[in-house]
């Protein structure tokens, strides 16, 4: 079911549902003016919508509240985190109630003995790792946009991020939440036992990209801060023999904390942005971290450092301190802003190719965005075979966005017919929507439909996102100009 | 594998109740329905990638040795089959390190209710293509669908791993050690799993006075009880000498039943919609409730 077909029947008055907003929950929590409903009309994708009424929720009760007035009126909501999501999962379906959980931002409390914290979901995920270090604990996912991504984003997408490699994505590190499904019912998934009874709720509701209902609670696994860090960055003259070392590493049976690729045209606009002394006349530089008790570090790194001699490493360097590994770390995390030195705008994708393919596919991405006329920088969870190709270009060049979402639609395909997948942690929203047929025949999506269905028997919570809709294949609509679908 | 995805689904059917059986180990199968078994043998194994596709029907201990060959493990308890492991969806006591068993579902082929062969899930050890239909299929117990074939996160078998005893508090070695694998405790006597650089665990068993000894305790099979792992410490008083816990984890293995429990009713609504949606007749592996099963 469609959007236009939930509306189908019935007209949505939205200033009379807005009026029974205000009377359920503070009037100041509900904006329905030009200003707020422009605002959050987008997420960090390219494309966007318009809002209908915008709610500030601050409590469960308040989200409950909100969601039987949504179900009440059939109207269509959405909640939000802090928008940086990049796949569209957060743009409102027409006319939509966004919910937003960004002053639902309550530590609630932490078990630094047991290992679990409860959180509000607009909690910020670099702002929990940061109130519990003193407690020689963390929160492991760590997306990019940690600094400003929330817990509550983190479970509707199932984030990843570089040290997911060793310790897993969002999906393990969460015990539990608190959710109003879309009829506005509040249970708990999961929680602190470790074999709750009945299916797995708690798995499926993280990564349903807001479509199962809005988490109001989170109770987050804490992970012990190693007692040792080494970091290294390796550099190398040609990108197949980093590449390659990955799964070298990985075939010795060392699981890294992370590894991360840049390409040389990443390592140019970082140097340019961070001056870190970067490898910028290699192909391909590694950076990889290990972690653990002091022994097994060591060990690490003398295997991993054999295993790069194998592969004709160049420089080799290892961060002598806290500050050159942070400056390490901030060169890989800034690569997106680093690349405003080379073109305006850019389209970053996400795919995942099994490692071995790495080399090949890396090639035909070249290859692609050459045909295309465009430039890519290449950074990413290489230890995860977690693709980012970051397409950069100039918005004013006439027809450039045919380019570069025919360049993403090849690259796509091709990560996947090499045995990958559409999306290692942007999640498919929007974006991706009507690729899903390149992974799953008509049952499987079916499938994936009747989990929706059992969750939002109505179709309310965020539809439009994920499943493509197999009556209207030829006609998808609201995919914004821009959007490449 | 002894038969393909397909054959099973042709043997699943798509009308009359139906039960899948492994090994026998882990559930005793339903009276008057007809049986299936799943795909049985190992397709490939991929130590570069982390990864093993096998039958649903294939032993868990003929897995792991075939994963041994490679320095590769996966984090099932041992016994019975993959396909019944994942059905029920406990998993070993090195919990606390591992993480969960359901994480090692990457990717499956199930057969449906209407016998149609469902693909979950994806190849690659990280993936958010879709809604997580492997996370549903793990301990759902056959009643949403048939595994018929998976394709498992595996992980590297450690340099080197030792069990030791102690008499000291399992919370001061939980918070102490680093990220030991296991930590189980019977209300008076402590057993710890170390692994890692062997350097590593001999510094750490030295400096919390740990003895070697030569492998886990028997674990009293009478019930698995399910606790918030914060709540463990109530067990020292309540029930000593019946007891091993997994600390930091929060399963108990107890010589008494689990007390049986009463879900929420949203809960329960949402689990009938579920099952309704997945196998409206009720023909998958009839009269198993997963939220009154023990």
């Amino acid at each position: 079911m469609s959007v236009d077909e939930i509306y189908a029947g019935h007209d949505v008055d939205l200033v009379e549902v807005a009026a029974r907003l205000r009377a359920v929950i503070r009037p100041d929590q509900v904006r329905d003016g030009a200003t707020e409903t422009h605002l959050y009309r987008r997420d960090a994708s390219t494309m966007s919508n318009k809002a209908g009424i915008v709610c500030f929720a601050e409590s469960t009760a308040d989200v409950q509240a909100i969601v039987k007035i949504a179900a009440e009126f059939g109207v269509p909501f959405l909640a939000r985190g802090s928008g940086t999501g990049l796949a569209g999962g957060a743009v409102p379906p027409p006319g939509a109630i966004v919910i937003s959980t960004t002053k639902m931002n309550k530590i609630i409390s932490v078990d630094p003995v047991s290992r679990m914290a409860w959180v509000e979901p607009g909690v910020l995920n670099l702002d929990l790792s940061k109130q519990i270090a003193h407690l020689g604990v963390h929160f492991a996912p760590d997306p990019s946009s940690q600094q400003t991504c929330s817990i509550g984003g983190n479970v509707a997408n199932n984030s990843g991020g570089p040290h997911c490699l060793a310790d897993g994505v969002t999906n393990a590190h969460i015990h539990g939440m608190e959710v109003v499904l879309p009829d506005g019912s509040v249970t708990i998934l999961g929680g602190e036992e470790p074999e709750p009874d009945g299916f797995d709720l708690r798995g499926v509701f993280v990564g349903s990209e807001g479509m199962f209902g809005v988490a109001t609670k989170v109770c987050v696994r804490l992970m012990q801060n190693p007692p040792e860090v080494a970091t290294m960055l390796m550099d190398f003259a040609s990108v197949s023999d980093g590449a390659d070392l990955v799964s070298d590493i990985i075939a010795a049976g060392i699981v890294p904390a992370a590894v991360e690729m840049m390409d040389q045209l990443c390592l140019i606009a970082v140097e340019a942005f961070i001056h870190a002394g970067l490898p910028v006349e290699q192909a391909a530089a590694l950076l990889i971290e290990v972690v653990g008790p002091s022994g097994g570090v060591a060990a690490d790194v003398a295997r991993i450092s054999e295993l790069a001699t194998a592969r004709n490493v160049g420089g080799v360097r290892i961060a002598a301190d806290d500050a050159e590994r942070a400056l390490l770390w901030k060169g890989r995390k800034s690569a997106f802003g680093a690349i405003a030195n080379i073109k305006p705008d850019y389209y970053l994708h996400d795919t995942v190719v099994p490692r071995n393919k790495l080399s090949g596919v890396l090639d035909q991405i070249y290859e692609i965005v050459k045909e295309h006329d465009l430039q890519v920088l290449n950074v990413f969870h290489a230890g995860d075979g977690n693709l980012h190709p970051l397409l950069v270009f100039d918005g004013q060049e006439p027809g450039v966005y045919e380019r570069v979402h025919a360049a993403g639609r090849a690259i796509v395909k091709a990560s996947v017919d090499a045995g990958g997948v559409l999306s290692g942690e942007h999640g498919i929203g929007l974006e991706k929507r009507d690729l899903m047929p390149l992974m799953f025949s008509e049952t499987d999506l079916a499938a994936q439909a009747d989990l929706r269905r059992a969750f939002d028997p109505h179709l309310l919570s965020n539809p439009d996102k994920v499943l493509p809709s197999p009556a209207t294949c030829g006609e998808i609509h609201r995919v914004p100009e821009g959007a490449w679908i | 594998m002894d038969l393909t995805v397909e054959e099973f689904a042709a043997n699943v059917g798509s009308s009359d109740p139906v039960a899948v059986v492994g090994l026998g180990t882990r559930a005793t199968p339903p009276g008057n329905v007809r049986f299936v078994s799943a795909p049985v043998g190992i397709d490939w194994i991929q130590p570069a990638e982390m990864t093993i596709q096998c039958g649903a029907g294939t032993p868990v201990n003929d897995v792991a040795e075939a994963l041994a060959e490679h320095g590769q493990q996966i984090p099932f308890p041992p016994g019975g089959t993959i396909g019944g492991a994942l059905a029920v969806g406990h998993s070993g006591i090195r919990r606390l390190a591992y993480g969960a068993m359901r994480d090692a579902l990457l990717q499956t082929h199930y057969v449906g209710s209407t016998g149609k062969v469902v693909k979950a899930g994806g190849p690659t050890v990280k993936n958010v293509s879709g809604f997580d239909l492997c996370r549903l299929m793990v301990g759902s117990r056959g009643t949403l669908g048939f595994l018929g074939d998976v394709i498992l996160r595996t992980r590297p078998i450690s340099a080197h791993e030792q069990w030791f005893t102690s008499e000291r508090d399992p919370w001061e070695l939980l918070t102490g050690l680093f990220r030991p694998t296991s930590v189980l405790w019977d209300g008076a006597a402590t057993w710890v799993l170390l692994e890692g650089h062997e350097g590593d665990v001999a510094e750490m068993a030295e400096a919390y006075g740990l003895d070697p000894i030569d492998q886990a305790p028997a674990l009293p099979s009478g019930g698995r009880w399910s606790m918030a792992p914060s709540e463990l410490e109530s067990l020292r008083v309540a029930q000593p000498g019946s007891f091993i816990a997994e600390i930091g984890v929060g399963v108990v293995h107890h010589t008494r039943p689990r007390p049986s429990r009463q879900a929420d009713s949203v809960l329960a609504q949402l689990h009938a919609r579920i099952k309704g949606e997945f196998d409206l007749t009720g023909r998958l592996n009839p009269g198993v409730d997963v939220l009154t099963v023990i």
